[in-house]
């Protein structure tokens, strides 16, 4: 065991740190699930790319700086630390391009990723549909084969698609046996979608855009009628799209989405809020410091929980089910961790204006947690099944 | 960085666990409650023999010099058998300062944790106070015996007499963080206990023509009590890695370390119970005597919101 970073990671630690403290906007952007808000997070996105902070961990020749594991958790520390903006481009760069680098071909790689480093290419995660959400295999949107265009033909909805109304692409599943799934014959339900990868802004695509509860367009609706997509944006085999897909929820749940940064920064900023609030003349409630505490132990119960992960995916480990553990984990630490900051601020923690309005903004984004990336309910079935063995049926 | 144990190191826990399986199973944890000092001794001399209580004593004094690190693994498996032996007071913090040796056994009380356990039939009796540690042989102290709810911890209240301090306060500040940290093993070690006996039972009881663990209300109270282990241990083998380099947080750490593994064996054992239903409710099954030594586990050497007060103090030192 050695708990100490080595001398090149402590030097890049220390390079993100004053990159970011020079860079970081102030005042913080306004929410990047707005149009207007999209476009300056999308300046910020190619001012990181222009750095080569985009995408760190990436190859080099894509846009990256061939970082370990340990270097990018070392960044996304510092980035949270540094009250960096969320990344509008996300859903693009940490659960799309896994599965490129995965399933993708050279050819594909070469073509869409430094695209969607740069920011000039966003995406966004078409997989759930009006009748298909936690069962995502009941998903009934679908491709048909169009042998003399070279491609396939999309039809149907898909709903609950994040920064959707403001994306360039979306990557998602399409039934392309709908018998088969139909019969409930072999190949089934799970063998009978692909994985497609499509250009939003052509005939045939339409995008509404839906209010979320923060108030935000940060949801739409994407109708496909007749669009076509040709054989190179097929991600991974022809009905194999499942089986794609799956490595791609691997990476929500697990290591690549919520980074223990994220929570130690919030966590940290919880306990300053706490102070100024007492500076300020307020109450010292010990039963409110006392959850504090725990929050913050539980966001560094996170980090060290994800460094044993990374010793062992640096080893040659494969991330498996334990991934269930970390989401349940992190999603229920960030609830907890925005309510304290509203029970801090008391009779200012409704004001949506004014200096404290980013809590609550947060708070309502914490709630989304609990239910997307598979819903907390699904991850501890997966628990119990796949960590501790217990029958399905 | 590097935040895992060597293979040396989980092939000496294995080797133990192996052990621990043949000599300290739930009928010997059993025939401690009944029998006259509430101890296991096949178990205690397999682990001398094994060099378990000398891992941390000096080489000069016949130890393997090892630190916190070597032994944190092995004390999670003393508590997966809740063992009945004074393991944490002797291996980790009096063989490593030379206040036991041998087979013999050291029994600590501090203020946050006031009474011995199978003090009777210790050969040291530590008592760390604010100003400082003594050191005394059984013989010279008096003891009054309390009733513990886990039946195989003999409790002792104890009075030192004259006994003058012989360690400065700095090693009452360190032989506590041990305390701690190997009880926070424990705790883990009885957690996971907890969680396995409760899968292998709701996988072989049916209700409604089917196993019970099958049910989602079930699975979903295993998955929580797995998930909050999941995020105890990592605290735990920190603190040890902490406490092994002297680390100057390392007080912070094993509290944290504390905090995280009573709340995880806590909650095992609430579910368990619950997933037993009523026959986890007698002493006819096994379960309790895993459950009563986590209820007396986690609050022994400062209960989870203790050491959270401890760790306010740094986090909110500047108010």
């Amino acid at each position: 065991m050695d708990l100490t970073f080595s001398e090149s990671e402590e030097q890049f630690r220390s390079e993100v740190r004053e990159w970011l403290t020079v860079n970081v906007p102030k005042p913080a952007l306004p929410s990047g699930d707005t149009a207007p808000g999209f476009a300056l997070h999308l300046e910020w996105e190619r001012k990181l790319f222009d750095a080569r902070y985009s995408v760190v961990s990436w190859p080099s020749d894509l846009g990256g700086r061939d970082a370990t594991l340990w270097e990018w958790l070392i960044f996304e520390e510092e980035y949270w630390l540094a009250n960096a903006p969320q990344r509008v481009t996300q859903n693009g760069i940490f659960l799309l391009a896994p599965t490129i680098f995965e399933f993708g071909t050279a050819e594909q790689q070469r073509r869409l990723l430094p695209k969607m480093a740069s920011g000039e290419h966003t995406w966004c995660q078409g997989w759930s549909e009006p009748n298909a959400g936690s069962d995502l295999a009941g998903i009934s949107s679908r491709a048909v084969r169009d042998a003399s265009a070279g491609g396939w033909r999309l039809a149907g909805q898909k709903t609950w698609t994040t920064r959707g109304a403001f994306c360039t692409h979306l990557f998602g599943l399409f039934r392309t046996e709908p018998e088969a799934a139909a019969s409930g014959s072999r190949p089934g339900r799970h063998h009978s979608m692909t994985y497609f990868l499509v250009e939003l802004d052509q005939p045939g695509v339409t995008v509404r855009g839906v209010e979320r509860l923060d108030g935000d367009l940060g949801f739409a609706e994407v109708f496909f009628d007749d669009v076509f997509v040709p054989d190179d944006m097929v991600l991974g085999g022809v009905n194999e799209g499942w089986s794609v897909a799956m490595a791609t929820t691997g990476s929500e749940r697990g290591l690549t989405l919520r980074s223990p940064g994220r929570f130690l920064a919030t966590a940290q900023r919880l306990i300053e809020l706490c102070k100024e609030r007492i500076a300020s003349g307020g109450a010292r409630d010990q039963a409110v410091q006392d959850r504090i505490v725990q929050a913050w132990i539980d966001a560094e119960a996170y980090r060290w929980q994800t460094f044993g992960t990374v010793t062992r995916l640096v080893d040659g480990a494969k991330s498996g089910a334990e991934s269930s553990m970390v989401k349940l984990f992190w999603s229920e630490l960030d609830v907890r961790l925005q309510e304290l900051a509203l029970e801090l601020l008391g009779p200012h923690a409704e004001l949506i204006d004014g200096d404290f309005a980013h809590w609550m903004k947060a708070y309502e984004f914490a709630l989304a947690g609990p239910i997307y990336a598979g819903t907390n309910e699904i991850q501890r079935n997966v628990v119990a099944e796949r960590v501790l063995g217990l029958p399905r049926k | 960085m590097r935040f895992e144990f060597s293979q040396e190191q989980f092939q000496f826990r294995d080797a133990v666990r192996d052990v621990l399986a043949k000599t300290c199973q739930p009928g010997d944890v059993r025939e401690a409650w009944n029998n006259q000092t509430g101890r296991a001794p096949s178990a205690w001399a397999a682990l001398h023999d094994m060099g378990v209580l000398a891992m941390l004593a000096p080489t000069e004094a016949g130890g393997l010099g090892l630190t916190e690190l070597d032994i944190v693994l092995i004390l999670e498996e003393t508590g997966r058998c809740a063992l009945p032996e004074p393991i944490v007071e002797t291996a980790l913090i009096a063989a490593p300062e030379g206040w036991v040796n041998g087979t013999d056994s050291a029994s600590v009380s501090l203020p946050e944790s006031p009474f011995g356990v199978w003090t009777d039939t210790c050969a040291s009796v530590v008592t760390l106070t604010a100003d400082g540690v003594r050191v005394a042989p059984r013989e010279s102290v008096r003891l009054t015996q309390r009733e513990s709810v886990d039946g195989a911890r003999r409790l002792f209240a104890i009075d030192m007499g004259s006994t003058a301090p012989i360690a400065p306060v700095t090693s009452t500040a360190l032989a506590f963080r041990r305390g701690v940290l190997g009880t926070s093993a424990q705790l883990l070690g009885l957690a996971d206990r907890m969680i396995e006996m409760t899968v292998d039972y709701v996988k072989e009881r049916e209700q409604f023509g089917v196993k019970i663990g099958t049910f989602q209300a079930v699975k979903h109270h295993l998955a929580n009590a797995r998930t909050k282990l999941e995020f105890a241990r990592p605290l735990t083998y920190r603190a040890a890695a902490s406490l092994a380099s002297r680390d100057a947080l390392a007080s912070q750490h094993v509290s944290m370390a504390k905090v995280q593994s009573s709340d995880a064996a806590s909650l095992a054992a609430r579910v368990a119970l619950q997933c037993h239903g009523a026959i986890g409710y007698t002493t006819e099954c096994d379960l309790h005597l895993f459950m009563k030594r986590s209820w007396a586990l986690e609050r022994a050497w400062g209960a989870a919101n203790w050491h959270r007060r401890m760790i306010a103090q740094s986090l909110f030192e500047r108010l």
